[in-house]
């Protein structure tokens, strides 16, 4: 059976969505990626959509499900490199993703999860408001 | 009058084959020179309705014709399957309304996406729905 | 006695033709600043002899012939190279409608013993040359709307530049009514740009349109929500007090939008949250 590779880096997870996915490996990648985020202990969970060409209801409901239960894990997610097209139709489909973050890329989407995770727990007066 | 320019038939049983259908129905897209935008809108929407024919139709066939219609091309895909059927048509293209467990955006969204579509169901013996989206539609 | 139009058509040829560049040259409307004499004459003569070298006692009757297919072609082309040029229909037509003459007065001069054959004669000859015409204006219209939409095309293009006007922050001045396909032009532009600039934040300036109803109010809470997909934030500016009475007096919520009433407030909040700041600079060296 196909997986996505998950890659661990310090305190965050690193998915990158390289093929266009069928709904069994979306799936197997939703709880890949929740118990990775459980064993790991990761604080944040960055997910690289930059090579989807589509994103479906089915699709979203699986992003919004990571984030929601990376969220109660205590981990924050955010989905990097959305296509402009698909962005457009996720809109006219009527279908948002609340449970998750969203940064243009890679770096903007590191950025981002730092500054989360920093301003929940670390130092509420640092000046880190991100860029979001 | 819509004129045929192009027929392609495809069998979809398993969850495999959505792949290989949505690369062939993005093929035909580019072929005509639709938009990055519209193929997408168009990829989506077929997406979310193969999914419906294989989660309760038990699958079926997918039909994608190209299409010309005076000046305007456009690709139109029908979908049929033989499955249960859908008792009330105007419930289930409500907004958020689902039988399944899914977000219930997959029927009416994938209407909001294309030019026309057009739902025919008879209890018991199965459902066709039909979608064009034109080039520059 | 039966007498084969065709035939006799071919044979005087070169007569149609004379008569007909006359009727041509002789005509008030003719547009000797859009086309030379000799061009003229060259087209006239190809369609002539397209016309006569297809036309034979059966398809006579038969507007829809394939055997005319040669014509329609050449027809067809001559007609919307016209279109292109700036001839008027009135113009064009006459193109056609003084061929028709031409031929009529031939076949008057040929058949002046047979009076019957005349009629027949004419008569098939009148609807043959009708169908031309019309074909002429079809094709015409055809391709003045093809001109049209084209510069359709130009002006949605044209009218969504979109402006980096500092490093991360993109600016979008929409001018004009914002319908569905022009809404998907402005947000595939502004994404496009987003994308391609890095740009985290997009300010979509609609002092230029000249109402907002709920359905363009729709339009721009689309855009901000597929702005704020792709992870950056789009600001609206140019709220004149107009729009802001009609968007109160409507309902229409854009609290969960950044709005803001002028370019330049848009582009003080952008600094805020990117959390730059511009300043005078100081007269006194020193200080700097």
């Amino acid at each position: 059976m196909d997986r996505i590779p998950i890659l661990r880096m310090g305190q965050y997870l690193l998915v990158t969505i390289q093929i266009d996915l069928y709904d069994r490996l979306a799936t197997n990648l939703e709880s890949d990626l929740v118990q990775a985020v459980s064993k790991t202990g990761a604080r944040g969970v960055l997910i690289d959509i930059s090579a989807l060409s589509i994103v479906d209801s089915f699709m979203g409901r699986i992003l919004n499900n990571i984030g929601s239960m990376s969220k109660i894990m205590d981990a924050e997610t955010v989905v990097v490199g959305m296509q402009p097209a698909v962005a457009i139709t996720l809109i006219e489909l009527g279908l948002e993703l609340k449970g998750v973050h969203t940064a243009l890329n890679v770096e903007k989407g590191m950025e981002l999860l730092a500054a989360k995770i920093n301003s929940a727990y670390e130092d509420p007066d640092e000046d880190e408001a991100g860029t979001e | 009058m819509k004129l045929v320019l192009n027929k392609d038939k495809m069998q979809i049983i398993r969850e495999q084959d959505v792949v290989p259908f949505r690369n062939r129905v993005k093929e035909y897209a580019t072929k005509i020179g639709m938009g990055i935008v519209n193929q997408t809108k168009l990829i989506t929407a077929a997406s979310e309705l193969v999914r419906n024919m294989l989660k309760y139709g038990g699958g079926g066939e997918a039909l994608i014709e190209v299409i010309s219609q005076g000046r305007d091309n456009g690709i139109r895909l029908t979908f049929t399957d033989k499955g249960p059927g859908i008792t009330d048509i105007p419930l289930a293209m409500k907004d958020g309304y689902t039988t399944g467990k899914s977000l219930g955006v997959g029927l009416p969204g994938a209407r909001r996406l294309v030019n026309e579509f057009d739902i025919k169901s008879t209890p018991g013996s199965g459902t066709t729905v039909c979608i064009i989206k034109w080039k520059n539609g | 006695m039966k007498t084969d139009i065709s035939k006799l058509l071919q044979k005087n040829h070169k007569q149609i033709l004379e008569d007909w560049m006359t009727n041509q040259l002789a005509d008030a409307s003719l547009r000797e600043d859009l086309m030379s004499n000799e061009e003229l004459g060259e087209q006239s003569q190809e369609l002539l002899s397209a016309l006569l070298k297809s036309i034979n006692d059966k398809n006579l009757n038969d507007v829809q012939s394939e055997e005319f297919e040669n014509v329609y072609e050449i027809l067809s082309g001559i007609s919307m190279s016209r279109a292109r040029q700036g001839y008027t229909p009135r113009e064009t037509g006459m193109f056609v409608l003084s061929l028709k003459q031409a031929i009529i007065g031939t076949l008057t001069k040929m058949l002046k013993n047979d009076p019957q054959a005349l009629v027949d004669a004419s008569f098939k000859m009148n609807n043959l040359l009708d169908s031309l015409s019309i074909m002429t204006f079809e094709t015409f219209i055809k391709s003045r709307e093809e001109v049209i939409l084209r510069q359709t095309d130009e002006i949605s293009e044209i009218s969504t530049p979109v402006i980096r006007v500092w490093d991360g922050i993109v600016a979008l001045p929409i001018i004009g009514t914002l319908d569905s396909s022009r809404t998907q032009v402005v947000m595939e532009a502004l994404l496009q740009e987003i994308v391609e600039s890095g740009s985290t934040i997009a300010i979509l300036d609609i002092s230029g349109v000249p109402a907002v109803d709920s359905l363009v109010a729709q339009h721009l809470i689309k855009t901000v929500a597929a702005t704020r997909l792709m992870g950056a934030e789009c600001i609206i500016s140019g709220i004149r007090p107009e729009i802001a009475q009609t968007v109160v007096h409507l309902g229409i919520d854009l609290s969960n939008i950044v709005t803001k009433a002028s370019l330049a407030s848009a582009l003080r909040h952008a600094f805020g949250i990117l959390q730059l700041e511009v300043q005078k600079k100081q007269k006194d060296k020193t200080v700097r």
